[in-house]
């Protein structure tokens, strides 16, 4: 098991090595480059600019360039903001954590809903509440995140009003009201609205993949056993069929990664949300490569990260498994 | 023998239709996105303009001039929600055929000859799986539209070849899978004895069986298209203004969210009920292509 592992992490370097050359080439050839401001400033004269730009290494090779660049990166130093000039690891590093605090709440929301639904809908599969749920989930998943971020804000922040203080019923925007930075049941209350958003898509499409899962296992041998010694319903389906019919969300979850990231980034935009996904929007607004190239890079060595994760937490789940 | 191929390739088709039609939402479905491709396209017959700015006649609530009312320049959403359809369709429609024609051949090349071919093209497929989609498309869009080739001046071809760079992967994987399976089995061998060069067995034999599951996932891939395109728009990295997109105009009614939030409605709603209407599409296809789906009404 612990040399899989380590033989997961080894694999993925030359993923990432893909990544990286493919992400420097892109910003690097972007005419411009990170002079262009210089270069329009009158004051700036052209010796200067020549100065500028060997100092900062941009007349060698580009092979050479990325050497600097992964090296430097290697060591943990993503170079700095362009327009903040501030070190881009600390901008992330101030980002990650309100990420992952929108996306591990909204999924663990996911998880609480989107299971006992597809259990649910399995279980009587054709039946009124299976067909209602059916739709229900296909709406979910046509709705565009986006969409529905403003959908819930026109709602609830600008038409709803609480009768009792004429105030909205929801806050919209950042993490806290004024003056109640760290406040945890502030932050909760700033949630709802973002969290909502982020989950419906979620929730409607792994309680239809867990529905489908489960007819799969409802059909084994195993399931009949259970309920032919007499196991009640909710054990048969909660303990017996849903361990196995579990295990392929697993790895869909994984794979899913990138496109959670990706609601994350809408819902940071819409609401203000301080994550890593409004960063980057903010710096693609500003041309901030720096900033760009270190948060794509985290995410990508994050979405790795986890993705190995799920493979080990399947070999956990699932004893068939063997790690060779 | 040609006379004999012929008509049981129809009677196939014609079997798949029927499956097809008998998903009753699927065919209302195909009913709905047959009206908005004919009502994008007859965009022409509305009196006004899409991008033609009325000062004048800004912020106008819905009403029998303007069904889905005015925005901050005055013009007619009705009618730039009808022009947005072209460019939204047309993107999802072109970026899924581009994603599934590379998908094709990689997972192809991938699953037929194997070995060191197929590692490699796996790698670059997962190292492609692993990048966070919208991160790079949002990057790729800006250094696509900066670099000084012509025809990527227009900001939708860009967004076409983004997403199809971005979503290739997904076909990729389910035809290499096919391909694995469909090669052992013994009609290839027997096309192979009798001297069926690669490229024969590849492409008139194994591809023809793989069209079912290709344009299920396809459908799943255009609706997935158009919500990215509807994104990017949104988040002002897609399609330029002044040229109206479902996405751009959601961006605007973002703006304008106090002062006129009705606009918001219409633009969302197109992109859901297109992106619903293909999902149901894709749902009836696979039960027309599935011979184990029994109908309630067999």
């Amino acid at each position: 098991m612990r040399t899989y592992a380590l033989r997961r992490v080894i694999q993925t370097i030359p993923i990432l090595f893909i990544i990286s050359i493919l992400l420097f080439i892109m910003v690097r050839s972007a005419p411009g480059g990170p002079l262009t401001a210089a270069r329009r400033n009158p004051n700036i004269s052209k010796e200067q600019l020549e100065a500028l730009e060997e100092k900062l290494g941009l007349n060698d090779p580009l092979p050479v360039q990325y050497g600097r660049w992964m090296g430097a990166m290697l060591t943990g130093n993503l170079g700095d903001s362009i327009k903040f000039h501030r070190p881009v690891n600390e901008m992330i590093a101030e980002r990650i954590p309100n990420t992952l605090l929108l996306v591990g709440v909204s999924f663990l929301i996911t998880l609480i809903v989107a299971v006992p639904i597809g259990v649910w809908s399995a279980r009587k599969p054709y039946s009124k509440f299976d067909y209602a749920m059916t739709t229900v989930t296909f709406i979910g998943q046509s709705i565009p995140v986006y969409w529905l971020g403003l959908g819930l804000i026109i709602i609830f922040y600008v038409t709803l009003k609480n009768p009792f203080t004429g105030m909205p019923f929801f806050p919209v925007g950042g993490m806290n009201s004024q003056g109640k930075s760290g406040d945890l049941l502030d932050t909760l209350w700033h949630m709802v609205l973002p969290v909502a958003a982020l989950s419906l898509g979620w929730i409607a499409w792994y309680s239809r993949f867990l529905r489908s899962s489960m007819l799969d296992v409802l059909h084994e041998d195993y399931v009949r056993t259970a309920r032919a010694k007499g196991a009640v319903d909710s054990v048969v389906y909660y303990k017996h069929a849903l361990r196995n019919a579990i295990l392929p969300l697993v790895t869909l979850i994984a794979l899913d990664l990138p496109s959670l990231f990706a609601g994350a980034l809408f819902v940071e935009t819409i609401f203000s949300w301080p994550g890593m996904g409004r960063l980057f929007w903010d710096a693609a607004k500003g041309r901030d490569y720096p900033v760009l190239l270190g948060v794509v890079m985290i995410t990508a060595v994050l979405i790795i990260f986890c993705n190995i994760l799920a493979d080990l937490a399947y070999g956990w789940l699932n004893p068939q498994v063997k790690y060779e | 023998m040609n006379e004999l191929q012929t008509t049981r390739e129809q009677s196939m088709g014609w079997l798949i239709t029927r499956r097809f039609f008998k998903h009753k939402l699927a065919g209302f479905a195909l009913g709905i996105l047959i009206i908005l491709v004919l009502a994008s396209i007859l965009a022409f017959v509305t009196p006004y303009s899409p991008t033609d700015q009325v000062p004048t006649n800004s912020f106008q609530k819905p009403d029998m001039q303007h069904w889905f009312g005015t925005d901050e320049l005055g013009r007619d959403i009705f009618t730039r929600i009808l022009y947005g359809g072209r460019v939204s369709l047309t993107v999802g429609l072109l970026s899924t055929v581009l994603s599934i024609t590379v998908g094709i051949i990689v997972g192809a090349l991938s699953g037929y000859f194997g070995g060191y071919l197929d590692s490699i093209l796996m790698r670059i497929t997962d190292a492609f799986l692993t990048f966070p989609s919208i991160f790079v498309l949002i990057l790729l869009a800006g250094f696509l539209r900066e670099q000084q080739i012509p025809w990527l001046q227009n900001s939708v071809f860009v967004v076409i070849i983004i997403i199809a760079a971005l979503s290739w992967m997904w076909p990729a994987r389910l035809v290499r899978g096919l391909f694995l399976v469909l090669r052992e089995r013994e009609f290839i061998n027997a096309t192979r004895a009798l001297g069926g060069s690669d490229l024969r067995i590849i492409v008139r034999h194994i591809l023809p069986n793989c069209i079912g599951p290709i344009l299920v996932s396809g459908t799943l891939q255009m609706a997935s298209a158009i919500i990215t395109e509807s994104g990017l728009s949104y988040l002002g990295f897609g399609v330029q203004p002044p040229t109206p997109t479902w996405g751009s105009i959601l961006a605007t009614a973002q703006n304008q969210v106090f002062r006129a939030p009705w606009i918001a409605f219409y633009p969302g709603l197109m992109i859901f009920v297109t992106v619903m209407v293909i999902n149901y599409i894709g749902d009836g296809l696979r039960d027309a292509f599935d011979p184990y789906v029994i109908h309630s009404d067999n």
